[in-house]
């Protein structure tokens, strides 16, 4: 597998291109630990590839800060009646 | 919590047997209490249930019907379906799982009466197409370069006031917008992984996909809103 792979000294034998395609097995730490050298190998050479990576995690964390809904009060108000029928209901 | 940080190391002593379960797996329910309050038909706890779950489940329910009507009647649906079912609720899964999974089915439901149906195997379907490379292939250098499939158009850093321009409501409605555009099984994913913050293992049992899938439509996704974060920053 490894010999299918160009080589080359400073960044070990993936390429930017395949390390984009690697990058959430990585941050997911679904990476064989053979192929998570191989990742941390091209890191150490690879400023751009850095760069990269720390925009897929800016943007998970973004993700993550997204403004949450609250309850509206008509729904909590009918819901709430739901609730408060419920043990008679129940026979 | 989000974060996808290293997984945990794995210890030496891998001469013991494999474990039933995953070590991180036997997590308490974090709602046990408000549930057995819920058992007993206490009005706060109930309260808290829906505060803490209305949001999360009318997001969901948005991905499978595009108009907030009908995502909030599922969401309502799904709560009287809560009531009526408590006491049949034994605990074997969270209770988040099992109340995400009546949100789950409900919308299915309606999507498939509304002729926008997604079903659990189209989820898979999806993974399993090839998709879009996560960068545009002439961003790399040619395969004839001396270093080929490097970076030729190498991304630029966001900078040290990145955080204040993420956090901006100009960038939170981009993201919004990116993650609309996305195949419905991607934006279930990310929505579920990254905007709720849950495990992998929660995703794949309410959305029936296999881990590998999951982290595919995960990619894919995260790798589209980062590209729309990119040219949104790059224009300024
Ligand atoms: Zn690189």
């Amino acid at each position: 597998m490894k010999g299918d792979l160009m080589t080359t000294p400073d960044l070990g034998d993936l390429t930017c291109k395949e390390v984009v395609e690697l990058v959430t097995d990585y941050l997911e730490g679904a990476l064989p630990v053979e192929m998570r050298q191989r990742f941390d190998q091209h890191l150490t050479g690879c400023d751009p590839c850095i760069v990269y990576l720390d925009q897929m995690r800016q943007t998970i964390a973004t993700l993550g800060r997204l403004p949450e809904e609250s309850v509206p009060q008509n729904v909590l108000d009918t819901l709430l009646e739901h609730f408060r029928r419920w043990p008679r209901e129940r026979g | 919590m989000l974060s996808p940080r290293t997984p945990p190391a794995v210890t030496a002593g891998s001469e013991l047997p494999p474990l039933a379960v995953p070590i991180t797996s036997p997590r308490p329910d974090e709602d046990a209490e408000l549930v057995d309050g819920l058992k007993c038909r206490d009005e706060a706890a109930f309260v808290t249930l829906l505060e803490r779950y209305q949001g999360q489940l009318l997001r969901l329910a948005l991905v499978y019907c595009r108009t907030k009507d009908i995502a909030e009647e599922i969401v309502q649906d799904t709560w009287l379906a809560v009531i009526q079912g408590i006491d049949r609720f034994e605990g074997r899964a969270t209770f988040k799982t099992w109340l995400f999974q009546i949100l789950v089915n409900r919308a299915r439901t309606r999507a498939v009466k509304e002729g926008r149906s997604l079903s659990f195997s189209s989820i898979t379907d999806e993974a399993e197409m090839p998709g879009e490379p996560a960068v545009p292939p002439e961003r790399f250098r040619a395969a004839d370069d001396p270093w080929p499939n490097h970076w030729a158009l190498p991304p630029h850093s966001w900078g040290e006031s990145s955080d204040a321009r993420l956090l901006a409501a100009e960038t939170m409605d981009l993201v919004n917008r990116a993650i609309a555009q996305l195949p419905p099984a991607q934006q279930q994913v990310i929505t579920l992984r990254d905007i709720e913050g849950w495990t992998s293992e929660v995703v794949c049992n309410v959305l029936e996909i296999s881990e590998t899938n999951q982290r595919v439509l995960l990619h894919r996704a995260r790798s589209r809103v980062r590209a729309a974060l990119e040219a949104h920053f790059d224009e300024r």
